[in-house]
Parts: C-alpha cells; sequence; structure tokens
C-alpha cells in the first residue's frame, strides 16, 4: 500500500508548522524521516497517524482519502509505534501483540486459533520468541520496542509509523531495530516511515530518505541526495564535511 | 497454575462470607437455624429469627456485596482510565455531588421539613437528593471532558471540582442545626443497613446495569492500558469511549452513595488487590476479580461492623479506611 501526501499542510488550530508537503511512502521501502529538532518532524508523523488532523491538502491510501475512511478501517491500515513508553504491568509480551489483533477480534476481544498463529508469526518475524512469556515491564528498552513492532505486525497494517524508535536504544540494539524494519520492509512488502535522529544508521539503512527542512520537505533515495549535494546542504555545517561516496559526516579536524 | 484457581476462590470466599452475614450479628442465630430458615422451613421456637435473616440481614448482605462490587469496579474504570492509580471513584467529584445533595436536603431544608429523622419518605428524599447531586456533577465533568483532552487534566479538573462541592457542603453546615448536623454526619459515614426488602430491587436493578455496563467495555478497556494514542491507533475513538467509562463510573458511585452513603476506601484499594491476587491487568481476569474482591471486602466491613458490638453498628466508614489504608500502604512498600 502507498501513503501518498498531496500539498498538506500541518499545524496546531491556525499555527502552520510546514506546508507544501508532496511525498508518497512507498510499498516495500523503509523511509527515513529526519530533520532537526522543531522541523516538525512530530507534527508530521502524528498528521500522518491521524492523532491530528491536517490543516489543508490530501492524505490518500491507495488513492483512497483518508478523511473518508473510519477509525475502525485506519486500524487496520496504518499502525504505530510510538515514543509513549508502554509501562502496563501485569501483562505478557505474548499478550501485548496479541492487542495488535484488536481490531479483528469479536466484542469480547477473544482470539481465534488464526488470530494466535498470527500473533506467534509476529513473535517470531521480529525475533522476540524468547521473551514470549516474560512480563512487559521487565524487558530492556530495545526488547520493549521490539515487542512494539511484533505488536504492529499482528495488526496487520501495511504501513507502519514509528516515532524515533531508535532513541535511548545502546548502538546494537539501534542497528538491531532498523535492520528489523528494512527487513520487514523488504520481505513482508511494509511501507515503513521512522522518524529519527541517527542520521549514520539512517543514511546506511533507508531506501528512501524524508529530509525536513525549513522550507519544506525533500524526498529520494540516499545516493541520489548525497551526489546533487543536497544532503550536504541540508546538514551544512562548519564543524563537519559530508563525504557523498561514503555516505558519511565527518568531524572537521 | 494457581492463577487459574483465582476466581474460583473468590467466588467461594465471596459465598463463606455472605453465610456468615447471616448467622453472626447483633443476635447469634446457630447455622442450622440459618439454612433451614433459608430452605423456607423456619426455625422452630424463634420466629423473630425468620424476620431478622429474610428482613433484616439479607438485604443487608446483599446490599453490602453490591456496593462493594460496584465501587470497586468503578474504581477500577478510572484507574485504567486516567492510567492513574490513585483514581477512585470520590476523586473525580461525583461522590461529592451526592453529597452536596444530601446536604441541601439535610442542612439546608431541614428546618421545613424532618429529613433529619430518616422517616420513610425522608429516606427517599435523600436517595433523590443524592442522584441528583451526583446527577450534575457528572454532567458537568461530561461537559468539561468534550472540551479538555488530557485525561490528566480532566482529572485535576475533577479534584477542584469536589472542592467547590466541599466548601459548599461546610457552608451548609456551618448555617445548619445541631440536629441536621448530627444526621448528616451519620449518613456520611455510611450504612449497609438502611436498604429495606421493598427498595433492594431498584438499588440491585442499578448496581447490576452498571456492572454488566462495565463488562462490555472490557475490550476498549484493555487498549486503554497501552495509552491513549495506541488505543486510537487500534480503531478506538477516546472521547466517546471516556464518556461511557464515565457514565458507567457515574451511575455506579451515584447509586451506592445515594443508598449507603459515601463509603470511602473500596474504590481506590480493592482494584489493586485484584490485581495482586491475579498477576494480570487484563480485564477479562481483572474485572471480574475486582468485583468479586469488593464484595468481599465490604461484607467483611459489615460482618465487623456487627459482631463485636451489643445491639449497635459501627458505621462502615469507620471500618474501611482501617481495612483500606494499610492495604494501599503494604502495595506500595511492596514495589
Amino acid at each position: 500500500m502507498t501513503y501518498e501526501l498531496i500539498d498538506l499542510t500541518i499545524g496546531y488550530g491556525k499555527t502552520v508548522v510546514a506546508d507544501g508537503i508532496n511525498a508518497t511512502l512507498e510499498e516495500g521501502k523503509m523511509a527515513c524521516l529526519i530533520g532537526q529538532n522543531g522541523a516538525g518532524k512530530s507534527t508530521l508523523l502524528r498528521t500522518l497517524c491521524c492523532f491530528q488532523p491536517s490543516l489543508d491538502g490530501k492524505k490518500l491510501l491507495d488513492g483512497k482519502d483518508v478523511s473518508r475512511l473510519s477509525a475502525q478501517e485506519l486500524s487496520t491500515m496504518i499502525g504505530v509505534v510510538l515514543t509513549d513508553r508502554v509501562d502496563v504491568q501485569g501483562m505478557t509480551v505474548r499478550e501485548l501483540v496479541a492487542m495488535g489483533r484488536s481490531p479483528y477480534t469479536d466484542f469480547w476481544g477473544k482470539l481465534k486459533p488464526e488470530d494466535e498463529t498470527i500473533v506467534e508469526e509476529a513473535i517470531r518475524l521480529t525475533g522476540i520468541e524468547a521473551l514470549a512469556s516474560r512480563q512487559i515491564n521487565t524487558l530492556s528498552d530495545g526488547e520493549r520496542q521490539k515487542v512494539m513492532i511484533a505488536k504492529t505486525l499482528a495488526q496487520q497494517t501495511p504501513i507502519i509509523l514509528l516515532d524515533e524508535p531508535t532513541a535511548f536504544l545502546d548502538f546494537p540494539s539501534k542497528v538491531e531495530t532498523m535492520l528489523l524494519l528494512k527487513r520487514l520492509a523488504h520481505e513482508q512488502g511494509k511501507s515503513i516511515l521512522i522518524s529519527t535522529h541517527d542520521l549514520d544508521l539512517a543514511l546506511q539503512t533507508a531506501d528512501t530518505l524524508w529530509l525536513m527542512g525549513k522550507s519544506s520537505l525533500i524526498v529520494g533515495p540516499p545516493s541520489a541526495l548525497a551526489q546533487d549535494n543536497t544532503l550536504a546542504l541540508f546538514f551544512a555545517n562548519p564543524n563537519v564535511n559530508f563525504n557523498a561516496g561514503e555516505l558519511r559526516f565527518t568531524i572537521k579536524r | 497454575m494457581s492463577r487459574r484457581l483465582t476466581i474460583p476462590i473468590l467466588i467461594l470466599s465471596v459465598a463463606v462470607l455472605a453465610m456468615a452475614n447471616l448467622v453472626w450479628g447483633s443476635v447469634s442465630i446457630p447455622l442450622a437455624d440459618t439454612v433451614s430458615i433459608l430452605l423456607g422451613k423456619g426455625a422452630s421456637g424463634h420466629p423473630s429469627w425468620e424476620y431478622i435473616i429474610m428482613d433484616n440481614r439479607i438485604p443487608q448482605m446483599l446490599t453490602a456485596a453490591l456496593t462493594g462490587a460496584s465501587l470497586a469496579v468503578g474504581g477500577l474504570l478510572l484507574q485504567t482510565t486516567f492510567r492513574n492509580p490513585l483514581a477512585g471513584p470520590s476523586i473525580l467529584g461525583i461522590d461529592s455531588g451526592a453529597n452536596l445533595g444530601v446536604a441541601i436536603v439535610m442542612l439546608l431544608l431541614s428546618g421545613t421539613m424532618t429529613l433529619g429523622s430518616m422517616t420513610l419518605s425522608g429516606y427517599l428524599l435523600v436517595i433523590i437528593a443524592a442522584m441528583l447531586g451526583a446527577g450534575c456533577i457528572m454532567a458537568l465533568l461530561l461537559v468539561f471532558s468534550q472540551k479538555i483532552n488530557s485525561h490528566l487534566m480532566l482529572l485535576i479538573t475533577g479534584i477542584m471540582v469536589s472542592y467547590i462541592t466541599g466548601s459548599l457542603i461546610s457552608l451548609l453546615n456551618f448555617g445548619a442545626t445541631e440536629q441536621g448536623v448530627h444526621a448528616y454526619m451519620m449518613w456520611g459515614m455510611g450504612n449497609f443497613s438502611g436498604i429495606s426488602t421493598e427498595r433492594l430491587p431498584l438499588f440491585a436493578a442499578l448496581c447490576g446495569l452498571g456492572l454488566l455496563s462495565a463488562f462490555l467495555l472490557m475490550k476498549p478497556l484493555n487498549a486503554l492500558l497501552l495509552g491513549e494514542h495506541y488505543a486510537r491507533n487500534l480503531g478506538y475513538s477516546i472521547k466517546p469511549l471516556r464518556t461511557k467509562l464515565l457514565l458507567v463510573t457515574g451511575l455506579l458511585t451515584a447509586t451506592t452513595t445515594a443508598f449507603c452513603g459515601p463509603i470511602t476506601f473500596l474504590g481506590l484499594a480493592v482494584p489493586h488487590l485484584a490485581r495482586l491476587a491475579t498477576g494480570t491487568h487484563n480485564h477479562r481476569t481483572l474485572l471480574p476479580a475486582t468485583m468479586l474482591t469488593g464484595a468481599i471486602l465490604a461484607l467483611t466491613c459489615n460482618l465487623i461492623s456487627t459482631v463485636p458490638s451489643s445491639g449497635s453498628i459501627i458505621p462502615i466508614n469507620i471500618i474501611t479506611p482501617c481495612i483500606g489504608a494499610p492495604i494501599v500502604i503494604w502495595i506500595i512498600l511492596k514495589k
């Protein structure tokens, strides 16, 4: 499923945070949303999650206007992983992943055998089999992040949006999370958008970069944005050099 | 797993305590005679025992069990909705609304109507006043809930509202007669024995309606455990859901407060006990467990209130904090 933004204006009430946003989140690709603090990454992501209304423009899911979809329909199309720390007690990993089945289960939320299968599959895909019976509040931040990703897999949404999933993680967990998401995009055909401050990681793993600047949103593959000097200009800073060939920023000595 | 036995054990405890509530009291009636009275055979040589059991202890036992269950479930709904372990039916000001209604009837109108004496019509008037008071505060909260997005801010608004009603009650107390103040104070101490056999069906129906509605909200309650945003992403519209939860809690709180007075601490403490007993926050298990634990605690309090005294009953609100507060402290220490 593709998620297309046409001339989107985002903001709160009368305050415009960014406008003229045109971008497409493509099926089977992982996109990274990058920008300085205050550029409006969170606002954009919240707008895409439909947690807040857009001020103008259109959001289309496979050509269908999102504003015409019910909350129930949306819950089967867009899955989210947020920065909100889920610190429920007395709930196992398996139970939390199974919450992703809510849009599909009956009035009482009872899991059918096929739901159980989907939950186990989501646990397997994210590689958290060993954690499945653990309590959520005993997990590390990295493990918790994977559990929430498994929840969106159980939710079976073609679109997955993640708000800074690598923040607060140690380096190996950051790499692991990014590679997991990339694998899910490529192997499961998910359309994945991640907001992140981990520039190096994003440059090396993303299929597409969404650069959120002061004026507008620039979208393209990392290599193309490196070649045409966009990246170097975007992160222009007297203290760093950009190596377009290696897709690397280095600190000037 | 011993956890699987939790619910059956709780059910058994409710049954045992319910029976104990029939057997023990200011007049001791042997178990054999109690059973025979329950079976409709009566007790030989003690015609008054039948009256005590059927018209006195059964309504009181049922009132205690229903009140405990209702307040506990009300507390659980609020704790889940606001994701706050300290939320309880009294914190949103719903029961202080009932208090205000009763205070107006007892303190402001006591000069013209003898309601403090708890005559039949007076008691009915107290119930109506409590219901109206709780209803007004509920309506006010629902209006606020449409305007306020943040759960925490809504909670604080509720606390502010209960401060205002509290101050109005103080004003009414200040200007009232000694007799009125005493009657109001006695009502405020809580009482499971005020519901007669004739009024029990209405009370049970209102409590039953609230408890049933709570069960119907089990699935969205679980989604709310993940927080507002995740619940939204799972397809729930938060404001309508919150409105439903507030209405159910309001019904449960208003009903019990109107009929039994403001019973403190059960709503706050019981959900914690139930979580400890079941080891889960999943409402599929937690909701029934909370209901049963609420009944158990209320029946225990009722037993304590009648057993040691000779003839008179210790007010419920003297007992509930003595049991409820140590439980909450114990849970905090255990963490």
